[in-house]
């Protein structure tokens, strides 16, 4: 059975600092929806409000429907993997899976049952005995998932699980997480840092900044046409322009940038005269001239070969930075160290945002 | 005189044969870049260092428990005697403690000490825990850094006091006519005092008292590595608060809770002051009448004896406790 988890209005104060501010959220039942945002920016104060064991300082979370004031964290329809697991170390895998079943008086043949039916489903079906300090961590991550998954809950709520793998392990374990979520169909809350994880498994991401929820949307929603200029900023690379609207139309606007007028399309309707972002995909790029207000001239600084694409950095007119990145077809040629270059993009493919805060490289 | 010589050459042969050994196994696995203690610390400091350890460990350590041990298997004897013919090797003073030697009836009162003790000591042990589990864990994991700063304070200033002053300190407070009393009194809710120090209350209470530090850091030491997410996973998993004590937290403050017990127990089972003040007029404490032996009637082979079957008795009673609750003696002193 899965619920949906709704935020109302949720701030969450600590003392005079304000780690979740004003976050609004609808989120559906059996759906895999993860928190994306950098170090601090109040994930796990979310996660923390919606498993009980903070209380928002104003604003209701609700649960399939119902109000979860006053209910703690062991009485909802929960259950948190926390960001360092939280195994019980002096407990076999076996009682660490059914701990949430003993508590509730369930039989010893019962719980025996389960734990080789959850030991089946995360694959580990003959190590039940094992202390989890005899288990790798990948294994020790499926045994806190299976941990959680034993008290059946409603919804399961995820703090940065992955992060203590390494990378090899990580990519295996997003398949398989994705795949538990499949399989039991309840509802996953995931928090994480990593883009890569957040847009390969989730059907919605909530990208968060300063305990602001910025965005809400699908993964390529949220690559495409991002709200603001964090969201454009912190999800993939990207790189920004500067100026003032001088001329908005109906297929975009046109600001005035260090390397002259650079048109993108324009979703929030931006006037002219509004300070503004171009934000243009390192993808996007191409060499070579293109329309007029969608072509810019600048040195080579290096490139760097990446096997299926290469990286060119470039810079010019007041921006240190550009990053261009050449797909392996075309055979076009790489502009060498202090190269000129001529580059261009197809207008469709950037996007004008109103100025706002980027995220800090 | 033969078996007192034999204690004093004992512990040489000992280390003679462990000097040996030593040697035996430095020559068989030889490190050439291993520097000998010698050649480390140069000849003369060297001796100074090894006879400066030797004595501290021969005479200050093994030798005065060592004399004990032959006394309690000597018999009482004049001065002039000692190493005459009469001074031959008994257990009578240990027989002494079963049944008495004067009129060759079991020793009821000595036994009735004896177990009283024991298990008065328990109880007291008992008693700590039951303060000290919240207080440790209170510091440990729940209170904020500055509270429990003012916690420990509150803790370990009273100790600054001597142990005697603060029994009679308790002594005053639950005395007939002391604060206790009159305020019960006061409000009604009793007509004559309580007789807190007859019935031992006050034996109980100051044992408890005496040995909180010791029952305290322990605990504290063992519950503040506990990583706090575990609680709360256990919580998570819709644990109330009491089994996550039970399946969580002293599981692993075991090695804690089993030290803090050990001591406790062997300090309050061995302590003298306490009872002797707070104790009730008929309560004897087994080591009041190894005290008088020593003090009063010197007769310190039986007070030597008395000793060491307290001695025994005491880790004997805590090795059962360690293999019950399934502690090896080597975590408790991690
Ligand atoms: N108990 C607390 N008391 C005071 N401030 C807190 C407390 N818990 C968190 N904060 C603050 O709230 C902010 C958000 O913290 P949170 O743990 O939610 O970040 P996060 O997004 O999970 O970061 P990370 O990715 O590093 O885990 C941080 O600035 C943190 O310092
Ligand atoms: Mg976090």
């Amino acid at each position: 059975m899965s619920a949906g988890v709704e935020l109302d209005h949720v701030t969450v104060r600590f003392g005079h600092f304000t780690a979740v501010d004003n976050a609004t959220l609808d989120i559906k039942g059996g759906e895999f929806f993860s928190f994306l945002g950098p170090s601090g920016c109040g994930k796990t104060t979310i996660l923390r409000t919606v498993s009980g064991f903070l209380d928002p300082s104003e604003g209701s979370v609700r649960i399939g429907g119902q109000d979860m004031s006053g209910i703690g964290p062991n009485k909802r329809p929960t259950a948190l993997i926390f960001q360092n697991l939280a195994l019980f170390p002096l407990m076999t895998v076996a009682d660490n899976i059914t701990y949430g079943l003993r508590v509730r008086g369930v039989s010893r043949a019962e719980r025996d049952r389960k734990a080789q039916e959850l030991l089946d489903l995360i694959a580990l079906p003959d190590q039940g005995k094992k202390l989890v300090s005899e288990l790798s961590g990948g294994q020790n991550q499926r045994v806190a998932i299976a941990r959680a998954l034993a008290v059946q809950p409603k919804v399961l709520l995820l703090d940065e699980p992955l992060s203590a793998l390494d990378l090899k392990l990580r990519q295996h374990m997003r398949n398989e997480l994705r795949a538990i979520q499949k399989q039991v169909g309840i509802t996953f809350i995931y928090i994480t840092h990593d883009q890569g994880e957040a847009l390969t498994m989730s059907d919605r991401i909530a990208v968060m900044s300063d305990g602001v929820i910025q965005q809400v949307a699908d993964g390529k929603t949220v690559y495409d046409n991002p709200d603001t200029p964090f969201v454009a900023s912190f999800v993939g690379e990207n790189n920004p322009f500067i100026g003032k609207v001088s001329k908005a139309d109906a297929t975009g606007a046109v600001i005035e940038t260090p390397f002259g007028p650079l048109r993108g399309r324009n979703p929030k309707n931006l006037k002219s005269g509004d300070k503004a972002i171009l934000f243009v995909r390192p993808e996007s790029f191409a060499l070579g001239k293109g329309a007029p207000d969608a072509t810019l001239t600048a040195e080579t600084i290096s490139s760097a070969f990446e096997g299926n694409a290469t990286h060119v950095f470039l810079k010019g007119a007041a921006v240190k930075n550009i990053t261009m990145t050449v797909g392996r077809h075309g055979g076009a040629k790489i502009p060498g160290p202090g190269d000129k270059a001529t580059i261009s993009y197809d207008p469709a493919m950037g996007v004008v945002l109103a100025e706002g805060k980027m995220a800090r490289e | 005189m033969s078996s007192r010589l034999f204690v004093f050459i004992l512990p040489v042969v000992v280390i003679a044969i462990f000097w040996a050994m030593a040697r035996r196994e430095s020559k068989l696995a030889h490190d050439p870049t291993h520097k000998s203690f010698f050649e480390r610390n140069g000849t003369s400091l060297g001796i100074v260092f090894i006879l400066l350890v030797a004595f501290w460990a021969l005479f200050l350590v093994t030798l005065p428990y060592l004399y004990m041990v032959v006394e309690s298997f000597h018999p009482k004897l004049p001065p002039a005697q000692r190493g005459g013919p009469t001074d031959v090797l008994t257990i009578a003073q240990y027989k002494s403690f079963f049944v008495n030697p004067i009129d060759n009836e079991v020793n009821g009162t000595h036994i009735y000490a004896f177990v009283f003790s024991i298990l008065a000591s328990v109880a007291v042990t008992a008693l700590n825990f039951a303060i000290c589990y919240p207080i440790a864990y209170y510091m440990a994991q729940a209170g904020t850094a500055q509270k429990v700063r003012l916690l420990m304070l509150g803790l370990i200033v009273p100790y600054w006091v001597n142990e005697i002053l603060r029994a009679f300190a308790l002594r005053l407070l639950l005395a007939s006519k002391g604060l206790i009393n009159q305020m019960l009194m006061g409000i009604g809710l009793t007509e004559t005092p309580i007789d807190f120090l007859g019935n031992n209350t006050g034996l109980y209470v100051g044992l408890s008292y005496a040995y909180l530090l010791v029952m305290v850091f322990p605990l504290y030491n063992a519950i503040e590595s506990l990583d706090k997410n575990q609680i709360e996973a256990a919580r998570d998993l819709g644990a109330p608060w009491w089994k996550i004590h039970r399946d969580v937290v002293m599981p692993y403050a075991k090695p804690g809770i089993a030290s803090g017990c050990t001591m406790v127990f062997m300090l309050s089972a061995g302590s003298l002051a306490a009872p002797q003040f707070l104790g009730g007029p008929s309560t004897l404490w087994f080591t009041s009448i190894v005290y008088d032996f020593f003090f009063q009637s010197f007769n310190w082979p039986r007070g030597a004896a008395y000793a060491f079957i307290l001695l025994a008795a005491c880790i004997a009673f805590v090795m059962l406790m360690l293999r019950l609750f399934k502690v090896s003696l080597g975590e408790t002193i991690r």
